[in-house]
């Protein structure tokens, strides 16, 4: 039953996330509209100059000389049909282009998740735990500094400190290409490129994380349900890890569905440092090149995965959470 | 404390289970006393029920939870004194010794079972985790015994309810749960933290009937924390009386209840409103027979009723079906209430008393029917066309502590309401300290915020406010059941004075059937939105003719105790 609810409710969601994406590239077309140059102007700068009739021609090849909302009528037309257009700057389809770039990005967000979350979730335990000890203290103070310093400068430092002076990480990309790294060899050598973009990436939200996990510990250990089960004679261990744990993870979870968004927005920085060949850093060079339909290829698939992630968090929620109902009456 | 100690042992207790021996409970060096228990000595013998009465900061409830060791430490530690159980100091055990007898051999019943509750569990396995660390048993030997244990405090469909969360279960059945989880090991001893506090009339008496019950049944010795005199009358063999931490008063039941030695117990009890009706006054027939108030046929519905299949069911069948079935709070409701008359609206939680409230002084709009205040139609009024008629209506809220702008001076908050209805500031202030003053609060309190002042005081400010425009109607939604006995009775009677020096017209709210026949001459029974009886309390008291209001009236605890209290609350003549 409970099941079948969730089933219907995951169905549901994905029916309403169709017009929420829809209205997300609406916008983005048009916002991209307002951006001086198209890829007509820099395809001619690049070649050196060219003549008026020659950009004017080069923009009726690229159906750029259509009114705004034929190109958004034909652009709808073809995001229904799954098809993203063609990206001139790098002469292949924006589908092929973007699926290549995804799992690099995915990758990198995941493995910032996985740390942000799962160590936000243990240190913020370890500080509430021993609340006003030097554990405390240490994970607190650090936690601080780790939220107040910039994400591009602790990428610098963390290339500069653990790539140039002790060499233990590769300063930029994803893999030795010229290795020719095979199997189990190619996943390490892949992992020891992972590190230092996943810490970058991590640091600001594993402090969120820790900061908030604390608070809700300490606030759940002195819950009244706490106390019942003290009163039932459970150790201070059961009572954490069976009550307490479960209840503080709620809000974290609300707070790194919401975040999700914002992990691809700073992914476009961390990318760029590192050179790592994901989605933003494609983003940041289709940008420069006026490569509108790259650029909208790449913002329709990063609404269409923060919808996505949003529903995995709410079906996360409702499987930790039995208050929640899902559609409604139970 | 020197006239506990010849009591105590006047009560003869023959077994003891439990001997408290001078325990003391230090606060830290912020609070407002040294001591939140200062040298208490108890006993509870096998079987009975001790009851532990006192005002709210009297230390009860501190000194139950150090039995077991519960006090938020450091901040709160026992700093003297000895807790023996069964002749071992549990004060001096460790920590393992601790956790053997929490649950084993005493177990405790806390005061809000929602929150008392992990809302994530089971209730089933909430309680197998008792079994789980206490004995040897095999799962399906634990679950035999936690449905059995549903079963003795005869819970609906036990194998259900096993696995069924905290949110799924109504209030009462949620206390039933925690009683079946202090009495699934058979402790020797059980203690209640106000229990029935957060319950309804009725569940209260089920619940108190049944801890009576199993008791007798299992032998288990109780000691039950309560402000509730009600309570204590019903169900203490012994009664312990404490003020600032100190025990005042001690002796078997029948003695406390009815002889009370020492000031503060007599002036507690006193202060409990009695059962005896309040009657009508002889005197204005002819003011009566206008009426200020006329309701007819409201109503008020939350929540869409099902409409049909939305938008996405139509499209895809079998989707989309979540739309929240409708409650109806309020249901056809006549009302008439006349001028200077006192009406008080009685029910249980969800029987919409409050919802009608909201829609008479224009916080909901009534979906139905219409409302005429002094020849004004309230219903269906726009934001702008209430404006005018906002000083018709007042209302004194519940809770004094949420009620009141912490922002803001209590003399602001008096005169906002005249300023808006066109009075010069100046003026406004000058009539707000003199309200002060006629609510029994010094005129300065105008310059102070609200959390200066204590939950009694900040009623009085809640009324005053609600007197500055000059209402037609005062309307009081529990206001004082967040309060103390002793300041409960104040209130009442500043109420009570008030009214007939402005020949208010009140309608009182309450769930508490004492509190309604010491205040009002008229009661309507509410129950699911809908009135099911109405007339004079004398009449209501002495022959209530619907089987809910029958219901309600021999729920009220202790109901058979106060007409024996010589100098108690005599029925009121105004």
């Amino acid at each position: 039953m409970r099941g079948m609810r969730l089933v219907r409710f995951i169905l549901t969601r994905l029916l309403q996330a169709v017009p929420v994406v829809l209205g997300v590239v609406v916008l983005n077309f048009l916002l991209l509209q307002l951006a001086p140059g198209d890829a007509a102007t820099v395809l001619a700068g690049e070649a050196g100059g060219a003549t008026p009739e020659y950009v004017e021609q080069l923009r009726a090849r690229f159906g750029l000389d259509k009114p705004v909302i034929v190109q958004l009528g034909l652009y709808l037309k073809n995001i229904l049909l799954l098809d993203l257009g063609f990206s001139f700057r790098n002469n292949a389809p924006v589908l092929g282009l973007i699926l290549d770039r995804l799992w690099p990005t995915l990758l990198l967000m995941g493995a910032t998740l996985v740390v942000s979350v799962g160590g936000g979730v243990v240190l913020g335990v370890i500080a509430a735990l021993g609340v006003r000890t030097w554990r405390d203290h240490l994970i607190s103070i650090v936690a601080v500094i780790a939220y107040a310093t910039p994400l591009f400068w602790i990428g610098l430092m963390l290339i500069l400190v653990f790539s140039i002076r002790l060499d233990w990480f590769p300063t930029s990309g994803m893999e030795n290409v010229v290795a020719f790294h095979e199997g189990w060899a190619r996943v390490f050598d892949i992992a020891r490129h992972l590190v230092l973009p996943t810490i970058t990436l991590s640091l600001f939200y594993l402090a969120l994380y820790t900061r908030l996990m604390r608070a809700t510990v300490l606030e759940q250990r002195g819950a009244e349900y706490a106390t019942t089960a003290r009163a039932k004679g459970l150790t201070e261990r059961a009572i954490t890890l069976r009550h307490v744990l479960r209840n503080a993870l709620l809000p974290v979870i609300t707070m790194a569905g919401v975040q999700v968004g914002a992990l691809l927005g700073g992914s476009v920085v961390v990318e760029t440092v590192f050179a790592w060949p994901g989605l933003g850093q494609l983003a940041y060079q289709s940008l420069f090149a006026r490569d509108f339909n790259l650029l909208l290829g790449i913002f329709f698939l990063s609404a269409c995965l923060v919808v996505i992630v949003n529903i995995l968090v709410d079906v996360i929620y409702v499987l930790l959470d039995p208050r929640i109902r899902v559609g409604g009456q139970s | 404390m020197s006239s506990a100690k010849p009591q105590s042992s006047a009560a003869g207790v023959s077994e003891p289970v439990l001997e408290i021996r001078d325990l003391s409970v230090s606060l830290p060096a912020w609070a407002d006393r040294p001591r939140a228990v200062n040298s208490v000595s108890l006993t509870v013998g096998r079987g009975e029920t001790l009851c532990v009465v006192g005002e709210s900061g009297s230390g009860k409830s501190v000194m139950a939870r150090s039995i077991l060791r519960l006090l938020p430490e450091p901040h709160l530690r026992i700093s003297g004194g000895a807790i023996l159980l069964d002749g071992e100091d549990l004060a001096r055990a460790d920590d393992r010794r601790m956790r053997q007898i929490r649950g084993g051999e005493i177990a405790m019943i806390f005061q809000e079972p929602m929150v008392s509750l992990n809302p994530l569990m089971t209730v089933g396995r909430q309680i197998d985790e008792i079994l789980e660390v206490h004995t040897s048993w095999g799962k399906a030997e634990r679950r035999r015994r936690v449905i059995a244990t549903f079963e003795d405090v005869r819970l609906p469909e036990p194998e259900r309810i096993v696995d069924a969360y905290p949110h799924e279960l109504s209030g009462g059945q949620r206390q039933r749960v925690m009683i079946a989880m202090s009495l699934v090991l058979e402790p020797k001893l059980i203690i209640a933290d106000e229990p029935t506090t957060a319950l309804d009339v009725t569940t209260e008496a089920q619940i108190l009937t049944l801890l009576k019950e199993l008791q007798t049944k299992h032998g288990t010795a109780l000691l039950f924390i309560t402000h509730n005199f009600g309570v204590v009358a019903e169900i203490a063999d012994r009664v312990a009386v404490m003020r600032f931490g100190e025990l005042v008063e001690y002796g078997p039941a029948a003695n406390v209840l009815d002889n009370p030695q020492h000031a503060y117990t007599k002036a507690l009890i006193n202060a409990v409103p009695s059962l005896v009706p309040r009657k009508h006054p002889p005197r204005n027939a002819e003011a009566l027979s206008e009426p200020i108030l006329t309701v007819r046929g409201l109503e008020k519905t939350y929540g869409r009723p099902q409409s049909g299949p939305n938008w996405l069911s139509r499209i895809l069948p079998g989707l989309g079906q979540g739309r929240r079935s409708a409650v109806r709070a309020v249901n056809k409701v006549d009302l008439d209430i006349r001028r200077g008359s006192a009406v008080a609206l009685v029910g249980e939680s969800g029987s919409g008393k409050s919802t009608l409230a909201r829609c008479l002084i224009g916080l909901e709009q009534a979906d139905a029917g219409s409302a005429v205040v002094a020849g004004d139609q309230i219903v269906g009024l726009s934001r702008k066309g209430w404006r005018p008629l906002r000083s018709r209506v007042q209302m004194v809220f519940q809770d004094p502590f949420a009620s009141l702008n912490p922002r803001t001076k209590v003399g602001d908050i008096i005169a906002r309401g005249a300023i808006l209805q066109g009075e010069s500031a100046d003026a406004a202030l000058s009539q707000a300290r003199n309200l002060l003053d006629l609510v029994g609060l010094d005129a300065k309190a105008a310059e102070r915020f609200p959390h200066e002042f204590s939950g009694g005081q900040r009623q009085r400010i809640g009324i005053a406010r609600a007197l500055a425009v000059k209402p037609d109607i005062l309307i009081a939604d529990e206001p004082v059941s967040a309060l103390d006995v002793s300041v409960q009775k104040q209130v009442l009677d500043l109420l009570d004075d008030l009214r007939r020096q402005f020949n208010l017209t009140m309608l009182f709210i309450t769930h508490d059937l004492r509190v309604a026949a010491h205040v009002c001459e008229d009661i309507i029974v509410l129950k699911n939105g809908t009135i099911v009886e109405r007339g004079t309390t004398a009449d209501i008291f002495a022959n209530p003719q619907h089987e809910y209001t029958r219901t309600l009236l021999s729920s009220v605890p202790g109901r058979n105790w106060q007409q024996t209290i010589p100098d108690g609350y005599p029925a009121r003549h105004v």
